[in-house]
């Protein structure tokens, strides 16, 4: 069964917030709200500086707290891909899964159910990329199938050294880092 | 004289390319045109046009979902976006739905500045400017109009002044940003680096940027080549007193003194000319003057530039191999927005020298030479002949300034010399945050009969105006052909999308009837826009009809480099790449360039220096709601160590004070080890005062009011910028 993931070239991606963007018009994210953000990692004293740009959202955990979390179902694994969804009608907005996701990617949407990024289902189920990926301008960001060895993806994570976020939290999240 | 012959070449090769292009077109086009019937079906139209967020011009496909303006995206047929939009261009359906835009044309009814309008028709506010300029005409003639401009959406209104018969045409993007760069290169190798930059980044085995922060500046195609270039593992060498984003890709990061850069760049010169690791078939083939330029880098060594820059000697020699090594894919890349010191030209001369030695002009990895289609202008009548000359330039006192020089313009405005200026059209561009010194714009704009002010949104500018005329935004208007030079020629048509929401309308229409309204109705032959396209595309073999279903009509590949048979011709007066300049020494400038050091600022200041975010185009965004929503507000950088030491904290609100007394607004502290301690940094465009921007109104604070001295660069007139000095104000004592 295909598990769909995200590999991210942190050596490319220079943080320019494009898949945020991407994000909010695909999906008609409301205003002051984001599914996915840049966050810049800096270490050293100037001028011997390092500096990691990471595209985040939705880690799509293949052992996901937010769906055990919830108590109605409405978070759920989605049957291709194993994307993590969350159905809008059956989440009462009770908070459980913001509360259990180590990442903080979810939020309170104004009509009052639990959001976060859906990997583009929608455009992905018609065979194209999430938005983000499709409008990286440097394209450091890749979408595919984890457990396809020959998919471009999984050829990336074996040929360079990579990192995910908090894996201590024992989510095993779906987006990679290259390094 | 070389010129003629090369643009010839050009020509001739484009209309060649223009036939040979006209099949692939149709294919593609037919496949845009079957994708956007499925998506008809599902209430869907995909149109096809280019986007107006910055000056890139990039070829986009919006889509527009039940009548709705639903998200934009890159044309995979555009060889400028590639297929893929930055930031600022993804978000610019924003444009669309800004509530704080422009609705109706307006008409001030109280003082100058204070923001109070009456809105009128179309019909009245034409009238009115017409009166007007016809006053000024016969007052003091028609020169005493001037226009400023940024952008193709400029074109119809210079049409119709030009038809009005002034020649004060100008636009800032000249002296307040990339002029001393093409004057810089002109004069070294005959040519400009012009727009798109010719740079061939994507080959470049040694990229050098100084002060280029590409990846926060998103010229679209540049940064697409820059991260492919990080991708194949070229060599980057970044030399900023920030630690850019570009710094962070960096094999050498070299953390240079602001100002300094022109002894980093005469010390590299004289290590590659005393190691002899210049191309030496380059130079002496193409090259003039290169005895006496050698001669004159040899007191500019290493160990004398370490005082200057704080660039260590072994690091200076250390990137001079490198780029070297590399030669002639080593890019030294020219920048953009170079307007710093006032020694800007001479600094972008020792940049060209530099690719000179390395040998990149014209050659892969360096700067190629652009191509472009073959459509003709409309045969317009001729403009009547100004009486007098450009008010901006009296005596040639900037001689080497080949376009029009707004401050110039706007001193002329204030002292009535060579002679009195007093109408002003101002077309998207918010001069009292482009150029500096506020005080003397707003003196200016006292001594006007008229100031007519285009645009979407209510700038500040526009709140000093006597007419407002709201404009369409890009989305809903036509505007001219975008004739491209480029790697590859096409053309590019800007088409609406959806229709303006309230009376705004195109920049073409209002030139036309305002030309109308003066009498010059002769001077705009076409009915409809569709008409001024047809007569150009046909003109020059092309289709309307395929542009308008494709967005993009693409010529075949031209050669662009030396190697593949472009002609290496160098319009300079010797015919050669000035090593050493006669004709800068005969109008009394150094002939090789030569390092004077900036003077510092007052004691316990910090130099301010600016820059730009990947989101945002100067400030003219800020109210774009899903921009803001990814950056609201500037903040100010200062070094972590010197927010210790003055006891601040990060996120804290403080004020800058220049050195004129001048006090910002409110503005976040940013605490950062990725800034030099003796200068502070933010990005420029923010800190909005016109009341009408609601939503940007006071938000973060506006380095142009701080930009209260400028130094002006003798060559060509341009303002450096980079020459105030801040102090660090607790925001308590005036929160």
């Amino acid at each position: 069964m295909a598990r769909f993931g995200m590999v991210i070239d942190t050596a490319k991606c220079v943080g320019c917030m494009d898949c945020v963007v991407a994000c909010k018009t695909e999906n008609n994210v409301p205003e002051g709200f984001n599914r996915d953000w840049i966050t810049t990692e800096v270490h050293g004293t100037f001028p011997t500086v390092q500096m990691e740009i990471r595209s985040e959202r939705c880690n799509q955990c293949a052992t996901p707290p937010c769906v055990y979390s919830c108590p109605t179902g409405a978070s759920h694994v989605h049957d291709v891909g194993g994307i993590v969804l969350v159905t809008k009608e059956e989440c009462i907005g009770c908070k459980a899964c913001i509360a259990s996701c180590p990442y903080d990617a979810r939020f309170i949407h104004p009509e009052g159910y639990a959001d976060k990024c859906t990997f583009c289902i929608h455009r992905v189920e018609a065979g194209m990329d999430p938005a983000c990926v499709a409008v990286c301008p440097t394209h450091c960001m890749h979408f595919g199938d984890l457990d396809d060895p020959n998919s471009p993806v999984s050829k990336l994570l074996a040929s360079r050294k990579h990192h995910s976020l908090m894996p201590e939290a024992g989510t095993q999240p779906s987006i990679f880092y290259l390094t | 004289m070389n010129v003629i012959s090369r643009r010839r070449f050009l020509k001739i090769s484009g209309v060649t390319a223009g036939v040979a292009a006209a099949g692939a077109g149709v294919l593609k086009g037919s496949q845009l045109l079957s994708s956007s019937d499925v998506m008809k079906s599902q209430g869907m139209q995909r149109i096809p046009t280019f986007c107006d967020i910055c000056f890139w011009k990039c070829g986009a496909i919006a889509t527009v979902k039940d009548g709705k303006l639903w998200k934009i995206e890159g044309n995979p047929e555009d060889p400028l976006s590639r297929g893929r939009l930055c930031p600022r261009g993804t978000g610019g359906i924003g444009a669309h739905f800004d509530p704080d835009r422009l609705r109706a044309p307006l008409i001030r009814r109280n003082d100058r500045g204070k923001e109070e309008w009456v809105e009128v028709t179309w019909d009245e506010a034409l009238d009115f400017i017409a009166v007007k300029m016809q006053a000024i005409k016969k007052s003091y003639g028609p020169e005493s109009i001037a226009f400023f401009s940024h952008g193709i959406g400029g074109n119809f209104f210079k049409h119709t002044l030009k038809a009005f018969g002034t020649p004060n045409i100008s636009a800032p993007s000249f002296a307040q940003c990339r002029g001393p760069r093409d004057v810089g290169f002109r004069l070294t190798f005959g040519e400009d680096v012009s727009s798109p930059e010719r740079t061939d980044i994507s080959n470049a085995q040694c990229l050098v940027l100084m002060g280029s922060h590409l990846g926060e500046n998103m010229h679209n195609t540049q940064v697409q080549e820059f991260a492919e270039g990080v991708g194949k593992g070229a060599t980057i060498i970044v030399v900023d007193p920030r630690f850019s984003v570009a710094a962070s890709k960096a094999k050498h990061y070299l953390p240079i003194k602001p100002g300094t850069d022109l002894a980093l760049l005469l010390a590299w010169m004289n290590v590659i000319v005393k190691e002899e690791l210049y191309d030496k078939e380059y130079v002496k083939r193409y090259g003039f003057g290169f005895e006496q330029f050698a001669a004159s880098l040899a007191e500019y060594t290493p160990a004398w530039a370490y005082v200057e820059t704080g660039i260590e000697p072994e690091r200076i020699v250390e990137t001079a191999r490198e780029m070297a090594r590399f030669k002639p894919s080593t890019l030294v890349h020219p920048g953009r927005h170079v307007t710093w010191y006032g020694d800007d030209t001479q600094r972008s001369r020792a940049i060209a020298l530099l690719n000179a030695l390395l040998g990149s002009w014209g050659r892969k990895g360096g700067f190629y030479t652009p191509a472009s289609m073959d459509v003709p202008a409309y045969p317009y009548p001729d403009y009547p002949k100004p009486v007098r000359g450009k008010v901006d330039n009296p005596d040639h006192r900037y001689p080497f300034a080949h376009e029009t020089i707004t401050n110039g313009i706007r001193e002329a405005t204030i002292t009535g010399k060579p002679y009195p200026v007093k109408g002003w059209f101002v077309y998207a561009t918010n001069l009292l945050h482009a150029l500096p010194n506020e005080e003397e714009t707003i003196h200016a704009i006292q001594n006007l009969d008229l100031l007519v002010v285009i645009d979407v949104i209510p700038s500040e500018i526009a709140g000093w105006a006597d007419v407002v005329l709201p404009e369409s935004v890009y989305l809903e208007r036509h505007d001219d052909l975008n004739v491209e030079w480029f790697r590859e020629p096409f053309i590019g048509l800007r088409q609406p999308v959806v229709e303006s929401p309230h009376d705004q309308k195109p920049n073409w229409w209002m030139a036309k009837r305002l030309a109308e309204k003066l009498g010059l109705g002769h001077f705009y032959p076409w009915k409809t826009i569709e008409e001024y396209f047809e007569q150009r595309l046909s003109a020059g073999g092309y289709s309307l009809e395929t542009l308008k279903k494709q967005g993009i009509i693409r010529g075949a590949k031209q050669p662009i480099y030396f190697d593949e048979g472009v002609p290496a011709e160098f319009p300079t007066p010797s015919g050669k790449i000035e090593f050493f300049s006669l004709q800068l020494a005969q109008a009394g400038f150094d002939p090789v360039p030569r390092y004077t050091r900036p003077p510092a600022g007052p004691p316990g200041s910090f130099r301010l220096l600016y820059g730009r975010a990947p989101v945002h185009s100067f400030s003219r965004t800020q109210s774009n709601r899903i921009l803001s929503d990814m950056m609201d507000e500037n903040e100010v950088w200062i070094n972590a160590d010197i927010v210790r030491r003055y006891g601040l904290k990060d996120g804290e609100y403080i004020r800058l004070k220049n050195q004129d007394n001048v006090i910002s607004n409110r503005i976040k502290v940013k605490a950062t080890e990725r800034i030099r301690p003796e200068c502070v940094y933010m990005v420029h465009g923010f800190g909005h005062t016109a009341k009408g921007l609601k939503h940007p109104f006071m938000k973060g604070a506006s380095d142009a009011q701080l930009l209260t001295r400028y130094s002006v660069d003798p060559l060509m007139g341009g303002t450096g910028m980079n020459v105030n000095f801040v102090t660090i104000e607790p925001e308590a004592t005036h929160g």
